[in-house]
């Protein structure tokens, strides 16, 4: 029990699988109820398929884990219908101050522009996010078994076999696929006898979540080398509920029990907040992190997603942020596999574009760790020949490394892309997820990315084209002009747009082509392309 | 190569002197992170990442 937040209970109940005692059949099966396993979930009934996820928990997220949610994951949630209770109770912010000592040397606005429906970052306790993310799962019938915990993974050649312990005992059942979303210690990484490489740190960091009232802004606050906390670093967000968290960096040999307690906390506080600063302790713990990933993200029928496939430092929020981007891009290739649309090499590109993805969260986390504990000498030497300058050299600012946050992977060499052909400038190129931008739809204002719907869409500046079917999969058309007014003409800016030029969207709001002018021919045969048929 | 590796700069012990006598009196420490400011000054002012990369190569190759 939090003073602010009271964990819900979630039921077990006895499955009609394990009452009627036979080995069942599932189309698609998620072990883990986590962001990433629960956003699949809902995904995958908002496209009208059927889904069963198991979760060996009763309840939701438990202490200190993840705060910041970036724009494009709330983009994917809004998708899903989930992003309002979030954003609602979340707090909104985009800007991030760097403090050297008791002097600001840095800031950075995340979001500099106006015309996106979401905010450049949210912040919110995890247990919030989890069940908003519960609620639309269930509200959209999602069938999860909670207090079942996956025993067994034996993969087969068109099926996984699961043996689950629940509370009445063990009973089995079949996936034809199934999403491995079971979190960064993944109880079936393990049963596939799966390596997850990379690099382990050993510094200790200090994880207060704290009530109080507090006039700080709702802004990231990064210190090295504090006045309260001497040459180290602390980290400051502001949370829902008045709840604040606030990470300090502890040396290698700091003792994880010790450093845990109140009586060790409690001064730290006070030396930063102030001595009559008024606070409750909400949750306390230490941890450590790796950054690691799998080799490869697909297993044949086993399809590894989040924190089960690859795990971040905190430091840029890129954790639960690229877990819900996995899942976008792999509940559709899941479902046009399924279909019969789309032949199983769909899925190897689930793996090309978010190993792709992976990568770069993990160069950026590494990164940034090394920045913030710098490993040697000289290595401590640049970092802080970089904070000297910083103050008085713009073009050391740039080199200033608190975390870079969270940005969404373009898959810019997916083989699902159609290159482009005719010239363009701007972002929006092949592999890009779509910019947003605000509208009018019959005299209301609405946002560009509410337009896109589920499936392929054909956004056209100028006449539009008619609703496509190629092979079976439908690709409808959206028009400025017809279908939407471009209220304040930041969607053509934003995709470069001249009379004629249209874009083949995916359904996970990634471009997947664009041409100047429409021509069928070529917008089938990318639909086939994207498609890896 | 993109790297200039023949010599350019004018009066050169008059550089090198200027060196040397920006480290005196400086602990190792002190050398140290002097040492970094300079070569992030000096790279930020060359910029052209190839020529960068080819001057850490060469700084990096251990002398015979
Ligand atoms: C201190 C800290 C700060 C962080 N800050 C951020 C942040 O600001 N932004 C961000 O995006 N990310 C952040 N993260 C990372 C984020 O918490 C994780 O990336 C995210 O929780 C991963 O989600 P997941 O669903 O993949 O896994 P998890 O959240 O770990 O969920 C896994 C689920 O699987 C279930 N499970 C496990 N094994 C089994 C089994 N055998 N059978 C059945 N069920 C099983 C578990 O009960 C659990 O519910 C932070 C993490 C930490 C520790």
């Amino acid at each position: 029990m939090l003073k602010t937040y009271g964990y819900p209970e979630f039921a077990f109940h006895q499955s009609v699988d394990q009452k009627s005692g036979a080995v069942r059949r599932h189309p698609v099966v998620i072990v883990g109820g986590g962001p990433v396993g629960l956003s699949a979930a809902i995904d995958l009934a908002v496209q009208g398929l059927p889904v069963l996820l198991l979760d060996q928990d009763k309840t939701v997220s438990i202490g200190s884990r993840a705060v910041c949610y970036a724009k494009r994951a709330l983009e994917i949630w809004d998708r899903l219908g989930c992003a309002g209770p979030m954003v609602d109770k979340g707090v909104i912010w985009k800007t991030g101050k760097v403090f050297r000592r008791d002097r600001e040397i840095y800031r950075f606005d995340l979001l500099p522009e106006d015309g996106h429906k979401m905010p450049a970052f949210i912040n919110l306790q995890q247990y919030y996010l989890e069940e908003f993310l519960v609620r639309r799962a269930e509200a959209l019938g999602v069938e999860i078994r909670w207090r079942e915990k996956v025993t067994g993974v034996e993969p087969a050649d068109d099926h996984v076999r699961l043996t689950i312990e629940t509370p009445r005992g063990p009973y089995a059942l079949e996936a034809d696929w199934l999403i491995a979303a079971d979190g960064a210690r993944s109880f079936t990484r393990q049963e596939l006898g799966l390596e997850f490489k990379g690099q382990v740190f050993n510094d200790r960091f200090l994880i207060a979540d704290v009530v109080m009232k507090a006039d700080f802004p709702p802004e990231r606050w990064f210190w090295f080398d504090p006045p309260f906390h001497p040459k180290q670093s602390t980290l400051l967000h502001m949370q829902a509920d008045n709840v604040w968290r606030i990470d300090f960096k502890l040396g290698p040999d700091a003792d994880p029990e010790e450093e845990k307690k109140p009586e060790r906390v409690t001064p730290r506080l006070r030396a930063m907040l102030g001595e009559d600063a008024e606070f409750d302790l909400e949750w306390v713990s230490v941890y450590t992190f790796q950054c690691r990933r799998l080799d490869k993200f697909r297993h044949g029928r086993v399809l590894f997603a989040g924190d089960a496939a690859h795990q971040v430092s905190p430091f840029g929020a890129r954790g639960a942020n690229s877990g819900v981007q996995d899942t976008d891009n792999l509940v559709w290739k899941l479902k046009a596999v399924i279909e019969g649309k789309a032949p199983e090499a769909l899925l190897d590109s689930y793996d090309t574009e978010r190993v792709h993805a992976a990568r770069e969260n993990l160069l950026n986390s590494t990164r940034s760790t090394d920045f913030i504990t710098p490993k040697s000498q000289t290595s401590r030497a640049f970092r802080d020949a970089v904070l000297d300058l910083a103050e008085k050299h713009p073009f050391a600012r740039r080199l200033v490394n608190s975390g870079r946050l969270s940005l969404p992977a373009t898959y810019a060499n997916s083989p699902l892309n159609t290159p482009d052909e005719d010239e363009f400038a701007g972002a929006m190129a092949p592999g890009c997820p779509c910019a947003d931008a605000p509208v009018e739809v019959e005299g209301k204002a609405g946002w560009l990315l509410n337009m896109l719907g589920n499936g392929f869409t054909l956004l056209c500046f100028g006449a539009a084209p008619r609703r496509l079917e190629v092979d079976g999969v439908t690709v409808e058309p959206l028009a400025a002009g017809r279908d939407f007014a471009d209220s304040e003409e930041l969607a053509a800016k934003r995709y470069d747009s001249r009379p004629g030029t249209i874009y083949l969207i995916r359904p996970d709001q990634h471009v997947a082509g664009r041409w100047r002018n429409c021509d069928e021919a070529k917008v089938r045969a990318a639909v086939n392309r994207a498609l890896a048929r | 190569m993109k790297l200039n590796t023949k010599p350019n700069i004018e009066r050169p012990d008059d550089f090198y002197e200027a060196l040397i006598e920006l480290h005196r009196d400086l602990s190792e420490e002190q050398s140290r992170q002097l040492n970094a400011r300079l070569i992030l000054l000096l790279a930020n002012h060359i910029g052209d990442m190839e020529v960068l990369s080819e001057a850490m190569e060469a700084a990096a190759e251990e002398p015979e």
